[in-house]
């Protein structure tokens, strides 16, 4: 009977905290959720195709977002070019090359470290060295650099991954067929490698693009006429449009009615370039039986 | 020759592996370098334990105490809004979420973790700023509450995935023990499971408070930008990185203001970095708990 009361007792204790983590599950997806729903149903009425494709008009209120579209992807792909190479050549000479316990500890520490750096401490480090230091001045160049700085750590921990998930078998293989270790690395480890550093670089997009902080200083402007003309022009991005429609400007209703529009335009990009990455990966993780 | 090329291949990615690192160190270093200036020049006593933060008067007044005040301050607040939530949900993934419930949660909440926080900051300052204003009847809606509300948000789909991970780690074995004992399902993960894993909980949840102090654009848009002391929790703050936020585009380069903004960006950088190595500390012992050491 004793036991029954307990058994029965500790039941609801267990319905009870269960519906409390459910309650916890609906606060998250409620709140996000809206958040994404709002941006959409007031965003979507702003966009056009002139919206997207003609650059503003009459100090803001009127025309289109494209200098900052196409600012946002110049920045974008300076900073992949930047940092793709140098993040996948580190994560080979990590895992291929095997270089000595502490150089790697080290250098591990330090990339781990650099991941949790506020993005802001970037912008400053941008701003010193390659605004003042380098003299490239504000521009897409500078905040290029300092954008692929930010992503680096990243790319170079999901190369390192992408490189320890090839089975060693593979290398062995390749070597006792008398490939020498460089072509093992260009030829097996590389392409076994690439889904998975795909994925990386595809979440390293969707960041680099919606960091804000890492641009204010260093290559973001508010107002330009027309598009960016080269490496060393200043640029209008997506991410600090929002920002400085919200701050700046005379017509605060109007410019908010344009912030929706750009918020839905950058949503919508970070949502579509995420879901490819977890596209990429799952397709990948079927591979090699595991 | 054949040895030759082997030997310059392997030196190219050595060099490259190298330039990452400088790079990484570079950051370091510039942070330094540009706040000597400050620290040679303004009484450290001063700059640490004033609340006054008067850049533009004659003599200018550095006191960053508010500040750093005012980060904690929001950073405390989001987290005890973030935590109790973003447990429970990865509680209830790892828990109750049938398999297909999961396999479309959790890239969702992995979506979620990476929405940009000028993102949240604009939903902060149409949605939540005027609700929380009329709900609470204050005379603005920007202050350090609605940041921290707003930054909780931000911060919990990435505690979540952490967290998630965390209880995935735990052993299955654990759990079948727990039920051939005959306890229920939450005796089970209340009593075996949360402690188990609850190191691996600790670092996710420090993590997401570096994240927390360290976000700019949200506290840009919201914290309601007084150098003040903070009076309530609803009032206007300017954490640290706000400030540099605001400020930077208007200093002089090689003022002292200019460089009394970077060593607010180095103690940042301190505070975060000490934050890091702490979970980076916490998850390895986790690991070497559960018989994972590597």
């Amino acid at each position: 009977m004793q036991s029954n009361v307990n058994a029965l007792k500790n039941k609801i204790k267990q319905n009870l905290a269960f519906s409390v983590l459910i309650a916890a599950l609906c606060i998250t997806l409620l709140f996000l959720g809206f958040m994404i729903f709002f941006i959409a149903k007031n965003g979507i009425g702003v966009i056009s195709w002139e919206f997207l494709t003609q650059p503003p008009r009459d100090g803001m209120m009127y025309g289109g977002i494209a200098p900052a579209i196409v600012g946002s992807f110049l920045l974008v792909m300076g900073a992949i070019v930047f940092a793709l190479p140098l993040g996948v050549a580190t994560a080979i000479y990590l895992q291929e090359y095997s270089p000595s316990n502490t150089a790697l500890r080290i250098i591990n520490l330090g990339i781990n470290n650099l991941a949790g750096v506020p993005s802001i401490v970037f912008g400053l480090f941008g701003l010193a060295v390659f605004v003042r230091l380098f003299g490239f001045g504000v521009s897409v160049l500078s905040g290029s650099l300092t954008l692929g700085i930010l992503i680096l750590p990243a790319i170079i921990a999901a190369s390192q991954e992408a490189i320890m998930a090839v089975p060693l078998s593979f290398r062995e293989a390749s070597l006792a067929l008398g490939a020498t270790q460089s072509q093992t690395i260009t030829r097996v480890v590389v392409p076994s490698a690439a889904p998975g550093i795909l994925t990386g670089i595809i979440l390293a997009i969707g960041r680099a693009g919606g960091e804000t902080a890492p641009i204010l200083f260093t290559a973001a402007t508010f107002y330009k006429r027309g598009f960016p003309t080269g490496p060393m022009s200043e640029v209008m991005a997506l991410p600090y449009h929002i920002y400085a429609l919200m701050a700046e400007g005379v017509n605060p209703e109007r410019q908010t009615l344009i912030a929706y529009g750009c918020a839905l335009v950058l949503l919508a990009l970070v949502i579509i370039i995420a879901l490819s990455a977890i596209i990429v990966r799952n397709k990948h993780r079927s591979s090699y039986g595991h | 020759m054949n040895s030759f090329k082997e030997r310059a291949f392997k030196y190219v990615f050595c060099v490259l592996a190298y330039c990452s690192l400088l790079f990484l160190l570079g950051i370091v270093l510039t942070l330094v370098f540009n706040s000597l200036q400050a620290i040679l020049n303004i009484n450290q006593l001063q700059f640490f334990f004033s609340d006054d933060w008067a850049p533009y008067f004659y003599p200018p007044i550095f006191g960053t105490l508010q500040l750093v005040i005012s980060s904690f301050m929001v950073g405390a607040m989001a987290c005890l809004i973030a935590v109790p939530i973003a447990v429970c949900t990865a509680l209830f993934l790892f828990e109750l979420a049938s398999p297909r419930a999961r396999a479309f949660l959790k890239p969702f909440i992995e979506i979620l973790a990476g929405l940009p926080s000028i993102i949240f900051g604009f939903f902060a300052m149409v949605v939540i700023a005027p609700w929380l204003q009329r709900t609470f009847d204050l005379p603005s809606g920007l202050g350090a509450f609605t940041a921290a509300f707003t930054l909780a948000f931000l911060a919990i789909p990435q505690i979540v995935s952490i967290t998630e991970d965390a209880l995935s780690f735990v052993p299955k074995s654990f759990k079948e023990a727990s039920f051939a004992l005959g306890a229920n399902r939450w005796q089970t993960l209340s009593k075996v499971i949360i402690p188990a894993a609850g190191s691996g909980i600790s670092t996710a949840i420090i993590l997401g408070a570096s994240r927390v102090i360290g976000e700019t654009m949200v506290v840009v848009m919201v914290a309601g930008g007084a150098t003040a002391l903070p009076e309530s929790i609803f009032s206007p703050v300017r954490p640290m990185t706000a400030t540099i936020a605001s400020e930077m585009g208007e200093a002089a380069h090689g003022s002292l203001h200019f460089s009394a903004l970077f060593e607010i960006g180095l103690m940042l950088f301190v505070i975060t970095l000490i934050l890091n190595l702490l979970a980076t500390r916490i998850s390895k012992k986790f690991r070497l708990k559960l018989g994972h050491g590597r």
